[in-house]
């Protein structure tokens, strides 16, 4: 039984499948559109913000961290002390995620029906910091601290054998948080994962209030008013940050390769590295010439894809399925959404490419530095 | 006022004493007044209003996630100035203090509560956003505090990054390799980044791995000595100096802004 449920877990868990599943399930989760919104109906998702739901998924990931810590492969990335945040984001994200839609919920159904958010109160009717809020936030101070002084009890800091230049370990980890641009590395060079798409993340995140037209929810929880902006919210935060992380964590052992959650993690494990760049694809495999020399020649198919996809393509969607939007928001606010929302879902398109097509390099320039 | 000295208990009594009233001018607060008067007179809750709507007031609405960030910077700035009471950035000393730490001081908990505290910041900050955006609280006229969040975030970050170099370990050596080696990628600034070789004079390239943005950081072409020096000054003096500053100017926002969002 617990060795099927181990199985199991193992099969989905390569990034592979719950990659695909997590990229299917975030729009029934978080429905963006109407569509997707009776399919979350019919399918009794929206059960999820309900106190069974919250049950539901603490158990579950309780069930899983139980099964993993009795397990002898599992319990070595475990029980690592400075993995022990990451089993506490699982928790906490999952936990405030939950009471952040049932508000939403419960403000989304007030709302239709003509009332209030709960949050609202008659604007004269205040109360006073000293001691309303000063006393909560002694007590949430005060539980907090013992809450990090029980935790440094238990669990002392982390500390390995002295810094040694000359043996690396593997595989080598940077601290957890990054975890998710490391995770990266696997699909982009370094000067896409760990600089530009870094940067994009700060500065499109900084530009999200400006992007964001929509006066609505503005001071309380609400899903239905700006289902949209929250889904694509979701979709990067929870699949493209949080859950990287948790891949880069527990299912990345030696050599960067994956492994189940309760798989042995063998240094020698041989995986097949018969990546393919597409200036390959179209010289070699296609036209059988073999690659020139000239390299803009040679990688002339790169430029034209990603420039089609980084300015034709946007274009093409103010024209025809995002008119509406282009004409709401205009060509500056537009053009920003698009550099940064086509940035982010390049990084969900070049997995597929490299799952489906063992595809490496769309413009491979290593003579430059220049692989995208 | 009536009451005879007798009947007033001691805490009513130090609260109309001279020195306690020289200290907190609102004596003990029992009436409205005294109460608005607490907060006002205070330089440390003067960062709130004296009334707020009660919305505000609810753990369900703002999750407490902003001020227990804002707590545990303090509890780090505190327990990282007792370490470095016993810290010594040098190659030679670095780990055997942190051996110390641990076997000689007396209530020896300090880094433990430095390293969890830190990443539980990690955490409190990023559910801080989270909140913040699921109540839509980025949105005009809060747009520009949204953005100096994002900055915080990321020095939150890069304050445990710097941090995590600090025991010398091959923990610590090995994942700011990692994290360091996405610097040679730099473009135009990197040695290994595309543009590099554009920024040359003649065949005399100007970024090489001697004088790149990662040697910069590293202070060095590894990570050593220099760097372990260059992150503890980084991490103790650089950041936190750059986050103070931030950090007054979002408090001193919210309030510029309106105060904590809420529906109209």
């Amino acid at each position: 039984m617990i060795e099927t449920f181990k199985s199991v877990i193992d099969t989905l868990s390569a990034p592979t499948v719950s990659f695909t599943l997590l990229t299917l399930l975030t729009p029934l989760i978080f429905p963006p559109t109407d569509w997707f919104d009776k399919l979350n109906r019919k399918l009794g998702i929206w059960r999820l913000w309900t106190k069974p739901g919250l049950w539901a998924g603490m158990g579950f990931i309780t069930f899983f961290f139980i099964v993993g810590y009795f397990d002898p492969n599992f319990n070595i990335t475990l029980t690592k002390p400075d993995n022990f945040p990451i089993v506490l984001m699982v928790y906490s994200m999952f936990f405030f995620i939950w009471l952040g839609m049932k508000k939403a919920y419960i403000n989304d159904d007030r709302l239709a029906e003509g009332l209030k958010p709960e949050e609202y109160n008659d604007p004269d009717d205040k109360v006073l910091v000293w001691p309303d809020l000063v006393y909560i936030e002694f007590i949430s101070l005060i539980l907090f601290m013992v809450f990090l002084i029980v935790w440094s009890i238990l669990v002392a800091a982390p500390l390995e054998e002295p810094a040694n230049p000359a043996s690396t370990p593997n595989p080598s980890k940077a601290p957890w948080y990054f975890l998710g641009l490391q995770e990266m590395l696997v699909y982009f060079d370094p000067w896409l994962a760990g600089i530009v798409f870094p940067m994009f993340i700060i500065f499109g995140m900084m530009a999200i209030p400006y992007i964001d037209t929509n006066p609505k929810g503005d001071g309380y929880y609400s899903f239905k008013e700006r289902r949209i902006g929250i889904f694509i919210f979701m979709y990067g935060w929870l699949i493209l940050w949080l859950f990287l992380i948790v891949i880069g964590t527990f299912f990345r052992g030696p050599n960067w390769n994956f492994f189940g959650p309760f798989e042995y993690w063998d240094p020698h494990k041989v995986v097949p590295l018969n990546n393919v760049n597409l200036s390959e694809y179209l010289w070699v495999k296609m036209l059988s010439t073999g690659l020139p020399t000239n390299i803009m020649l040679r990688e002339f198919m790169g430029f034209l894809v990603v420039f089609a996809y980084m300015f034709v393509f946007p274009i093409l969607l103010a024209k025809t399925w995002l008119k509406d939007l282009f004409e709401k928001i205009g060509p500056i606010r537009y053009t920003t959404l698009m550099l940064f929302g086509l940035s982010m879902f390049s990084l969900p398109i070049k997995m597929y490419l490299r799952w489906f097509f063992n595809l490496k390099y769309i413009i491979a320039i290593p003579e430059w530095f220049f692989n995208i | 006022m009536a009451k005879d000295n007798k009947q007033k208990s001691f805490l009513e009594r130090m609260g109309e004493s001279q020195v306690w009233k020289s200290i907190i001018r609102s004596g003990v607060p029992h009436t409205r007044r005294q109460r608005m008067h607490a907060i006002l007179g205070s330089v440390f809750l003067h960062l709130h209003p004296a009334r707020l709507p009660k919305h505000a007031v609810k753990v369900g609405y703002t999750w407490c996630m902003g001020g227990l960030s804002f707590f545990l910077f303090v509890v780090l700035t505190i327990t990282g100035i007792l370490l470095m009471f016993y810290y010594r950035p040098t190659v030679e000393y670095a780990y055997t203090d942190i051996i110390d730490l641990t076997e000689q001081v007396p209530l020896g908990m300090m880094r433990e509560l430095h390293r969890w505290g830190a990443h539980a910041m990690v955490l409190t900050v990023w559910l801080h956003m989270l909140r913040v955006f699921m109540t839509g609280s980025y949105k005009p006229p809060r747009e520009f505090n949204w953005g100096v969040g994002v900055l915080l975030m990321t020095m939150t970050m890069f304050l445990s990054f710097t941090g995590y170099l600090l025991p010398w370990d091959q923990l610590a050596i090995w994942a700011v390799t990692v994290g360091t080696n996405m610097a040679r990628a730099h473009p135009f600034i990197g040695h290994e980044g595309p543009g590099a070789s554009l920024l040359a004079i003649g065949d005399i390239n100007l970024v090489h791995m001697g004088s790149d943005v990662r040697f910069a950081l590293l202070g060095g072409r590894f990570v050593g000595e220099a760097t372990l020096l260059r992150f503890y000054v980084l991490h103790c003096i650089a950041v936190p100096f750059i986050m103070m500053i931030f950090l007054a100017v979002h408090f001193w926002r919210i309030r510029k802004d309106g105060g904590i969002s809420g529906p109209l």
